[in-house]
Parts: structure tokens; sequence; C-alpha cells
């Protein structure tokens, strides 16, 4: 038998009912192998005690459920009792939550067990995992002939490397902009965004609350259906929780494309698009024709004004999240010689974050201050309903979108210094999220360069299925098996 | 519309982010890199166009107002930087 770790989510849970290998056994490969590859800096709290006991429980019968004894990595920005929890900040180093999120909750109460805490970009600000300030993580791949180190993609950049590199089954992202898409296609993993509202925010560290979702990331489409299911469902303590029925996605899965309609979004072909990228995602039409689906050209005319809506949606409602980190209730404190109270807010808060919080933080002051605020955010927030609404318009012509999922493979450390260069990496899983849809990255090929290339899905509101099936006929069509 | 560095300390007091007279100019050329991309949001038509606060459709949902939660003062307290009598403790307001 192969390695436990090489196994997928979905084979590690038939083992498991099998009684092939036990839940510690388990537990231990994983945590030999997170042993065996700190240099990587995927997570930020290794729990190898706490996921020894639930391991234990699972064997013991105490504790049961569809994902029981799958060994987890969870983003650093859920809250998990008794654990700390940073998001990646300074500001909140040393903080331990006294509550559970609802996700990590939900996925605890079916029986998954937890490795520990997995690195990300501060607050979730990043596309390349180097804002963290625990770190950089580095991609377990490596470019054919080349020993420089690459990016894993942010912000989920931990849970993309772990996944990647046989750490964890899977892991749980977060996607405000593409934060689990982007990290996913840069490692050939899988990860899925569900619509807004299907995942509960409650216990999640907020970065942008109109676009934040939570998703699972792992190696296959069907392991991404069995957390997804997992993860969502109604929370009353999340106001924009949506009260409505969670499929069984694993079990309803077919994959099947037969009179299916693909929208290719004409918008999506920029000027200048890497060959390869295009490449690739004519490959993912072909394939998808090949299952029997009818392509369909479609037309998203706001496109081009999805990055600068999101550049001023995101940091206005981050300014006003992070307002909370003030010295005085929770994480880390700093105060000037002789201050007052108002010295130590902004010491403390110049202390806490790092350069690209900050940066966020006051261009959404900007744009909500008093003269520019019509200009600047309600604007963008006019955007982001005529965004909304050509994919209303797309979605009647079609059933699911495919397009890529990034403008390029993993970049090198140092590659894209400018901010407004890292903001571009988001351009075609920014607009998905503005308009609260379900998506999702599969793996879909290799650059010439070896490195994995992902295809994203996007659907219509709530349906995740339809998103995931696309996904499933992509994966086999497309017999992505190359690993780190 | 740009910033210049008397906005930006403008912001970052604001923000309440202290920042040293060495981060300024820096803070400016990034501000007006960011600023002046997004200002293209100008030339799309919006007139008449409800501004999109939520991609929920619908009202917010309401509860009963009644109390759900308490009774756990040391939990709230546990990762305060200063806590004393069961209370947050800052540096003193009133002079």
């Amino acid at each position: 038998m192969s390695a436990l770790t090489d196994l997928s989510l979905a084979e590690m849970k038939a083992g498991l009912d099998a009684r092939q290998f036990s839940a510690v056994e388990l537990a231990q490969a994983h945590l030999d192998a997170m042993a065996a590859n700190r240099h990587l800096n995927a997570f930020i709290v290794e729990t190898p005690e706490l996921a020894l006991t639930q391991a234990k429980a699972v064997d013991d019968g105490t504790r049961s459920g569809p994902l029981a004894g799958i060994p987890l990595g969870i983003k650093d920005l859920f809250a998990v009792e008794g654990v700390q929890t940073t998001a990646g900040s300074n500001i909140l180093k040393g903080f331990v939550p006294r509550y559970e999120s609802s996700v990590t909750a939900n996925l605890l109460r079916d029986g998954a067990v937890f490795l520990g805490k997995l690195n990300m970009d501060e607050f979730a600000m990043g596309s390349s995992n180097e804002t963290s300030a625990f770190g950089r993580v580095i991609s377990p791949w490596k470019a054919k002939g080349s020993d420089a180190e690459l990016v894993p993609g942010g912000s989920s950049g931990g849970s993309a490397a772990a996944v990647s590199a046989r750490l964890c089954a899977g892991a749980t992202g977060t996607d405000t902009g593409g934060s689990i898409r982007q990290p996913a296609a840069f490692v050939g993993i899988a990860g899925i965004k569900p619509t807004y509202g299907r995942a509960s925010r409650w216990g999640t560290i907020a970065f942008a609350s109109s676009l934040d979702q939570a998703g699972p990331m792992a190696r296959t489409v069907t392991d991404c259906a069995l957390m997804l299911t997992s993860m969502c469902g109604f929370d009353a303590k999340d106001s924009t929780s949506l009260d409505i029925p969670v499929p069984d996605y694993a079990a309803g899965l077919t994959g099947g494309m037969k009179g299916k309609r693909v929208g290719i979004p004409a918008e999506y072909r920029l000027d200048g698009m890497d060959p390869e990228i295009a490449a690739l995602w004519d490959q993912g039409i072909a394939l998808l024709k090949a299952e029997g689906a009818e392509i369909v050209s479609v037309s998203l005319p706001h496109t081009k004004y999805a990055l600068p809506t999101y550049y001023i949606v995101a940091p206005a409602e981050a300014s006003s999240n992070l307002a909370r980190y003030d010295g005085v209730r929770y994480g880390n404190r700093v105060t000037p010689a002789g201050g007052n109270v108002h010295d130590m807010y902004a010491a403390t808060r110049a202390a806490g974050f790092g350069k690209e919080v900050k940066r966020r933080i006051m261009i959404g002051t900007y744009v909500l201050s008093a003269g520019f605020y019509d200009a600047y955010y309600t604007q963008a927030q006019k955007v982001r309903a005529l965004i909304a609404r050509d994919f209303e318009a797309a979605f009647e012509k079609c059933d699911v979108l495919l397009t890529p999922t990034a403008p390029s493979p993993a970049f090198a450390f140092g590659a894209k210094a400018d901010p407004l260069a890292m903001y571009l990496n988001d351009v075609f899983t920014v607009p998905a999220s503005l308009a609260g849809l379900p998506a999702m990255s599969v793996p879909a090929g290799l650059s010439a360069s070896g490195l994995p290339l992902g295809l994203q899905i996007i659907g219509r509101p709530l349906d995740e299925m339809g998103v995931l099936d696309a996904g499933l006929a992509i994966e086999r069509a497309a017999g992505f098996s190359t690993r780190p | 519309m740009s910033v210049d560095s008397q906005t930006v300390r403008k912001i970052a007091r604001l923000a309440r982010i202290a920042v040293t007279d060495d981060e300024v100019p820096g803070l400016v050329e990034q501000l007006n890199g960011i600023l002046g991309w997004v200002e293209q949001l100008g030339e799309v038509d919006t007139k008449g166009v409800e501004p999109m606060a939520s991609v929920m459709p619908g009202n917010m949902r309401w509860r009963e107002d009644v109390v759900t939660d308490g009774g756990i003062q040391d939990k709230v307290l546990a990762n305060a930087p200063d806590a004393a009598s069961g209370f947050f403790a800052v540096p003193k307001v009133i002079e």
C-alpha cells in the first residue's frame, strides 16, 4: 500500500471505515509529514496532541460522523477554541480564542481531526503569502530546471502548500477575492468558494464582510464536495447565513456534462494574455465539449472594472472591520511612555499591522471619508451592481462559466513588489466574488515550465452542485496527476 | 484626485495608525498609484443604478429580542492586554 498521506480524503474515509488503518495511524502519518516539511512554513501552530486525542476518540468510537478521523489543516483565520489564532498578524500573536468558529465546529461535529493552524497572508490580504507576520510559505513546487523557491499563492497559501505536499487530507480556506481559487491553481489542487451565505462567517476573522466566504481545499473534486457539505449550513449567529438545506454534494456528484451549457466570457480573453493560459483554456473548452456540453459565447461587459471596484469595496470594509484592533480587548498593545489612550491606539496599530494591511486600511479610510465617499465608495457599489447584473444576464444563456483561474503560473518571491502588480493577479477571480457566486478552481494542466495551471468554473447562486460536476468532468478528462 | 503628505497624515490619524516622517513619502506614492488606478470607475455610466451593499436579496433576518449570551466575563477578559477588577483597563482617559 502506498503511504497513507498519498490517499485522497475519500480513500482515507473508505480505509478508516474498512479498518485498514486507524485514525491514530492516519493522524500520526500526517504529523510525521508535517515535521519533515517544516521548511515550507505551512503551519503557524501544529497541534499534535489535539490531533491524536481527537483521532483516538474516533478509534474508540466516541467520535463519529461523515469526516470521522480525517486529518485537516485549518487556515489561521478560523477561531479554534484553545488554539492560537492570529490571521497571520503580529497584532493577534498570542490570541487564544475561548470559542469555536461555526465552520470548524461543523467539521468537529462531523468527526474531523485538526492538525494545526495554517499560515496565510496577514488578514487574508495578499496573493502570494508574502505578507504573513510568520514568514512566507514556500510552495512544494519548483519550475523545471530551476531551484528558485516559488509562492504558493494567497491568501490561503499555507492551506495550498500543506494539501499539495500531502501534509493534510484537506484544508479550510477563505476567499474574499480569490484566496481559495488562486492558491489552489498555483499548487495543482482543487478548491471551491461556495455562494455567499452558504458557510457561516461567525468566528472567522473578518476582512471584507460582504465578500468573505469559507470553503474547502483538497486534492480532488470529490474531496472538496465531502468537506463542503460539512462546512456549510445555516447559522443563526451570522446575519447573512442562508437558511436553506445543504445538499450532500459528494453523493450527488456525477460529472455529467451532457446537455449542460458552458459559457465562455469573451472579456476574459485579455489583450496580451499568456499564450499558455489561453491554450489551457481552449483545451478545457474542448474537454467539456467532448463530454457533451454545449459551448456558448457570453459577454460580461463590466469585467475590466471588477478589480478597481474590489480594491475600493474590500479596503473600505477592511478599514471598518480592523478598527477593532485597538489594544484594549484582545491582541497586543503598545503604550508610548507618557502617552494617552489615543497614542496607545496609534502605536498599537502601527506596530501590530504589516505594510499591506496598513495600506489597505488607509485606502479604505480615504474612500469612506467625508467628501470622497460618493465619488469612490458609492460609485464602486453601483459598478458592483452592474457586474452582478452581467452575470445574471450570462446565466440566462448558460449553466456554468469556464475561465482560467489565474493569469500566470506561480511566480517567484519578490516578483510582484508593486502592490498594483500583485492586485492584477486576481483579475479572473474577483468578479465572481463581487457577485457572491460559487466558483472553483481545478488543476487542468502544466505550464511549459512544469508548473500547475488551473481552470475556474463559476456557477449560478446556490448551484455548487453544477460547479462541482463541471469540476469533476475537467478533473477526469484532464487527468492531472503530477505532484510536486 | 491625488493625495499629498498632509492628506496622508490626516488619513493615518483617522485610521489611528502612527506614521513616521520617513514613511510619509512612500505612502503618498503608493496611495496615489492605487487611487489613480481605481479612478477609472468614474467612466462607468451608473445613472439610476442602486448601489449594491450586499449580494443577499431581501432584508436581514429578525430574531426575538431576548438575551442569548452572557455570564462569561472571564472568557471575555481572557485575551485582554490589561484587565483589572473585571474590566478592560486602558491608560488614563480623563486628565
